[in-house]
């Protein structure tokens, strides 16, 4: 296997992630992230000198809204999923000390 | 203390745009409201809803761009800024990286000794607002309002060309002044709706080298900018001359106890994964539509000086203040538009405009009487209907209720008394009854004048015509 | 014949000519369902009994008073599960949503709804549409009806299994990398992928946004064109729509292949694909060339590349697009947590299943700082190759045709072991995903094991027209005999 991933990597990516692995999951995620990148690899194969990276296949553009309120009073229905809900607002832990 | 220490001082400036609704939604972005209660699926996150760009956003940012000489990229693109945390709901921001909309720009500010200055202006990209979190210390948890997610914001990101907090301050007046007069936004520091980040190092004197900086997020006033700037360079060299190193990080600066703190979690990266906003498509900028925003944009604050010298030969500091605010230069051009005198105008708006708006404790945006009457009632004290002090009075009403002053002098009985007739007699008698006066102008003493000139005043509750008066007491004393 | 035997255009017809009532439609697909379900699994969210009468009988009475005139009124519908329904819960197969109950509805279903469609239910899914087995879902694996031992493929996996075990009229899935037409082929049924923004992807629970579309499951071609254009449409709320000129894909319902060119990749027939797949394939192909259609074999070039660009694209876009999945505005939070990153940290991985977390963790590192370059702008340079080559391709041909899959359906648990041999098994398919091509896989033929077989047939963007027509083609002549 050519790609290394170590502790930290997949510490960081836990990280970026927000995901929380136990020790048996990073071993296994050690593996399955080196064995896919080394296949990713591949494409380092691949003379992509002068090219644009394409990241929308047609050539649209500009594809507006006019500046018209639309919508009206909906929290009712936005706050409906909410895992935790007070005062029409979403709770969450407390994101100052 | 041997070493002498200059600041690096860059900005990055985000400034709310005024559009009715929200960037990618159709919320409406008004201020205030319950929670939550302008929301949609697309600025609360839910799971499948989609952006579509608001077209206004496109043009204010270009107009922005374009006053502050910046190079329009005609073809441009949204990305993608990926953090978690709860006031951004998709946990990623829609913003511009690789393609912002303007770019390589800059204004010139004055500086301390006079002399000018041209602030860099790096790039200029759109983005969307974050919600906003309110700390419920009772229930020991936060609450997420998402009204003010998908606000449409410009984030200006100067280069770091300032020296000083005064450079600072004129920096960030010039770019009020000029997004005010564009319309764009209102550009209020306490309200949030101009919020400054500032990127600052400092390093010795003569050294080309940059220090480590930092970024002072927090900062919701002038005052606070000034005294954070000036906290923030004494910690750094304080760090530097103990044979510390200044570490890069965001801190969060606390006015009220004065002080800044390090926002550095182990829970953040720092690593924003930007890439391209893949449900957005580019924004196109035709030489046709550039050239539309280009013969929209007002006139300016500069341009407006230099016309005003010109047309009206006003004096530089009724220039400065009249053109401080768009809404002064507004009643100005608006009133002389209709006839007024422009000094006498701009006496008005310098002298008791401000005045009153000190007094009333209002903002310059809360005026809202109308150049009509102001110009009515130069008109009245032209003509000697009324005097000075009654005229006072009467823009006090034009300030409070816009009342006509044509209908509220002759309803109030305020119109000045120039028949010689009636104002004879009652000169004679003030004469008649101050005999002390009288002999005090006779040995000489003209102070004298002013009190029996008081006394006629009174007596006409104020409506004589001064002049007048004047020339009555002279003529019946003789002098 | 029962009405659920029937296609979902036979049935409205019959419905239409008052032969059959919609509640009847209906209650034959719900005891299908009844007798089926505890076998198949194919769908996540049955609707309940007085649910689905109700609809009945509002599309009954429209039908009468002429406010449902279209082919597909009446006609019971299951919808993938991650394609959002307004009061009905939509899960993405993940229990990190297993109590979201959207308050709007995907372009697509109201589309579906204008047109009187009886939506009965919501289908298993690998879990957010990442997989090609339908085992990833948090709500057990669905199994193919041909072959309960075997997988019904994925992701849309429960669509396409009920389709094929007669629980509904027809079906949508989405496809990103082959979810539509993988499944299609493992359950002998027709699915569609359309072209990129033929269909409004708003509502459709993004997985990778460049890439995703919804199309139709349906037990023939015919099916698949009247439901393509109930449900195509140009949505202002999807900024990568394309407003198109024509949504009357029935048009091109024209059993005449004469003179059409078709070009037979290679590289799509060499090492790796079965024998009896690719001998299936070329029986289609020998019966369009009976029919006048003029075969050619070509190169198209790069095939080895297009799963891992594929796999970059669709895993960077993923772990931004399921970074909202938070415990913040909806679905499950974890029980207990301390604090907001460990809130944060803890319902995503009680939430995602292992192989979402996986390509959410490989999507994090290809675009973290030091490799954007390396590996996302790699591949999205690489996806640019692959359309010019599909480009030329077009030059030349009006239909590619190709396997969907390399072998018929794997058997539960065989795939999963080996998450590279599972994403090769893409190889076919992921390409037009990332040309934005349209491509329909039909049935064409069972294997040894009586397993069925998917030949497909991929078109140049806008062009499901030409598909369309080389399928119906085809189908006229076996095709429907060969699967069903």
């Amino acid at each position: 296997m050519a790609n290394v991933i170590t502790d930290e990597m997949i510490e960081y990516v836990g990280i970026l992630a927000k995901l929380q692995l136990s020790d048996e999951e990073k071993e296994q995620a050690k593996k399955d992230m080196g064995s896919m990148l080394d296949y990713v690899d591949k494409l380092s194969e691949l003379d992509t000198a002068g090219v644009e990276p394409m990241s929308h296949v047609f050539p649209v553009n500009n594809v507006f809204r006019e500046d018209v309120i639309t919508n009206s009073d909906k929290s009712g229905d936005m706050l409906a999923n909410a895992p935790k809900e007070k005062n029409g607002s979403f709770v969450v832990p407390k994101t100052v000390e | 203390m041997s070493r002498e220490y200059e600041m690096v001082i860059g900005l990055e400036v985000h400034v709310e745009l005024a559009t009715k609704t929200k960037i990618f939604c159709g919320c409406s972005t008004e201020f205030g409201g319950a929670p939550n209660t302008h929301t949609c699926p697309v600025c609360t996150g839910m799971p499948g809803s989609l952006p579509v760009l608001n077209k206004q956003v496109v043009e204010y940012a270009a107009a922005v761009g374009i006053a502050t000489n910046c190079t329009i990229n005609q073809h441009c693109k949204f990305d993608r800024k990926n953090y978690f945390y709860p006031d951004n709901p998709q946990d990623y921001q829609i913003s511009q990286l690789y393609q912002p909309i303007c770019v390589n720009g800059g204004v010139e500010i004055e500086t301390e000794d006079g002399g000018k200055k041209t602030i860099g202006i790096h790039e200029i990209h759109m983005e969307e607002d974050a919600g906003k979190l309110i700390h419920d210390d009772m229930g020991d948890c936060s609450l997420v309002d998402f009204n003010r997610s998908g606000v449409p914001l410009i984030e200006i990101v100067s280069e770091p060309d300032m020296r000083n907090e005064k450079e600072v301050i004129a920096y960030l007046e010039k770019l009020r002044h000029i997004i005010q007069y564009l319309g764009a936004s209102d550009c209020k520091l306490n309200e949030g709706s101009m919020r400054a980040d500032v990127n600052l190092s400092v390093r010795e004197k003569g050294s080309t080298e940059y220090g480590t900086r930092t970024e002072m997020k927090n900062l919701n006033s002038f005052k606070a900018i000034a005294r954070a700037i000036e906290n923030e360079r004494n910690r750094q060299i304080d760090i530097i001359e103990s044979g510390g190193k200044v570490v890069q990080e965001t801190r969060r600066w606390d006015d009220t106890k004065e002080y800044s703190y390090s926002m550095r979690s182990k829970e953040d990266a720092q690593d924003y994964r930007y890439f391209p906003e893949p449900d957005l498509v580019p924004v196109v900028i035709s030489d046709d539509w550039l050239e539309q925003i280009k013969e929209n944009q007002p006139e300016l604050r500069d341009e407006k000086m230099i016309r005003y010298k010109e047309e009206y030969d006003l004096p530089d500091y009724d220039i400065d203040i009249i053109t401080s605010h768009k809404k002064l230069a507004d009643i100005f051009e608006e009133s002389v538009a209709m006839g007024g005198n422009p000094k006498k105008i701009s006496n008005w708006l310098m002298v008791e405009t401000m005045y009153l708006l000190k007094e009333k404790n209002m903002d310059i945006d809360d005026v809202s009487f109308s150049p009509k009457n102001l110009v009515k009632l130069i008109r009245l004290t032209d003509e000697k209907v009324i005097n000075g002090t009654v005229a006072k009075k009467v823009f006090a009403e034009i300030f409070d209720r816009d009342v006509d002053p044509e209908v509220y002098i002759e309803e109030n009985g305020l119109k000045m008394v120039s028949d010689t007739g009636e104002l004879r007699s009652v000169v004679e008698r003030i004469i008649a009854a101050n005999p002390k006066s009288v002999e005090d102008i006779n040995a000489g003493k003209l102070k004298a004048m002013g009190f029996l000139m008081g006394q006629t005043m009174r007596e006409m509750k104020g409506k004589a015509d001064p002049a007048s008066v004047d020339a009555l007491l002279k003529e019946l004393l003789g002098l | 014949m029962s009405l659920m035997s029937m296609t979902a255009l036979e049935l409205a017809r019959k419905i239409r000519a008052g032969e059959v009532s919609v509640t009847e439609a209906a209650e034959a697909a719900l005891s299908q369902i009844n007798l089926r379900e505890k076998d198949i699994n194919s769908f996540i969210t049955v609707l309940s009994e007085e649910q689905i009468m109700a609809q009945a009988k509002q599309v009954e009475e429209g039908i009468k008073n002429g406010i449902y005139t279209g082919p597909l009124a009446g006609v019971p519908v299951a919808i993938k599960d991650n394609i959002c329904t307004d009061g009905i819960l939509t899960t993405c197969g993940s229990k990190i949503l297993h109590d979201f109950v959207p308050k709007y509805s995907s372009e697509a279903v109201i589309n579906l709804q204008k047109a009187g469609a009886i939506i009965i239910g919501k289908t298993n899914m690998d879990e957010f549409a990442m997989g090609s087995t339908t085992e990833t879902s948090y709500y057990g694996a669905t199994k193919n009806p041909w072959n309960t031992e075997h997988v019904p493929g994925g992701s849309s996996g429960g669509s396409c299994a009920a389709v094929a075990a007669e629980e509904c009229s027809f079906a949508l899935g989405s496809d990103t990398g082959g979810s539509i037409r993988q499944p299609s082929s493992f359950c002998g049924v027709t699915g569609i992928k359309p072209t990129y923004g033929t269909v409004s992807r708003y509502g459709l629970v993004a997985y990778g946004s460049s890439l995703d579309q919804i199309g139709p499951v349906a037990k023939d071609v015919s099916d698949c064109a009247a439901i393509l254009s109930t449900i195509a449409s140009y949505d202002p709320k999807d900024s990568t729509s394309v407003k198109r000129d024509d949504y009357d894909f029935m048009s091109a319902l024209k059993d005449d292949v004469k003179g059409m060119k078709i070009g037979l990749p290679r590289d799509y027939f060499g090492e790796g694909l079965d024998e009896e797949v690719k001998k299936a394939i070329m029986d289609v192909v020998e019966v369009l060339k009976d029919k006048g259609a003029i075969v050619e074999e070509f190169d198209l070039s790069l095939v080895e590349y297009a799963i891992p660009a594929y796999y970059v694209i669709a895993s960077a876009e993923a772990s931004s697009n399921l970074a909202r999945f938070d415990g913040v505005k909806y679905g499950y939070r974890a029980e207990e947590y301390n604090g907001l990153h460990n809130m944060y940290k803890k319902t995503r991985s009680e939430g995602f299943g292992a192989e979402v977390k996986r390509r959410i963790m490989l999507g994090s590192f290809v675009l973290s700082s030091g490799y954007y370059d390396a590996y996302y702008i790699k591949a999205l340079k690489t996806k640019a190759l692959i359309k010019q080559a599909f480009d030329k391709a077009f030059e030349k041909y009006d239909v590619i045709i190709a396997p969907v899959s390399p072998s018929t359906a794997p058997k539960l648990g065989e795939s999963l072991v080996d998450p590279i041999k599972m994403y090769l098994g893409d190889i076919y398919t992921v390409s037009v995903n990332l040309a934005g091509l349209p491509g329909i896989s039909v049935p064409c033929g069972l294997d040894s094991k009586g397993l069925p077989i998917g030949v497909q047939m991929i078109g140049n963007c806008f062009e499901e027209k030409k598909i369309i027509r080389a399928a119906y083609a085809y189908e006229q002549s076996c095709g429907k005999e060969a699967a069903l």
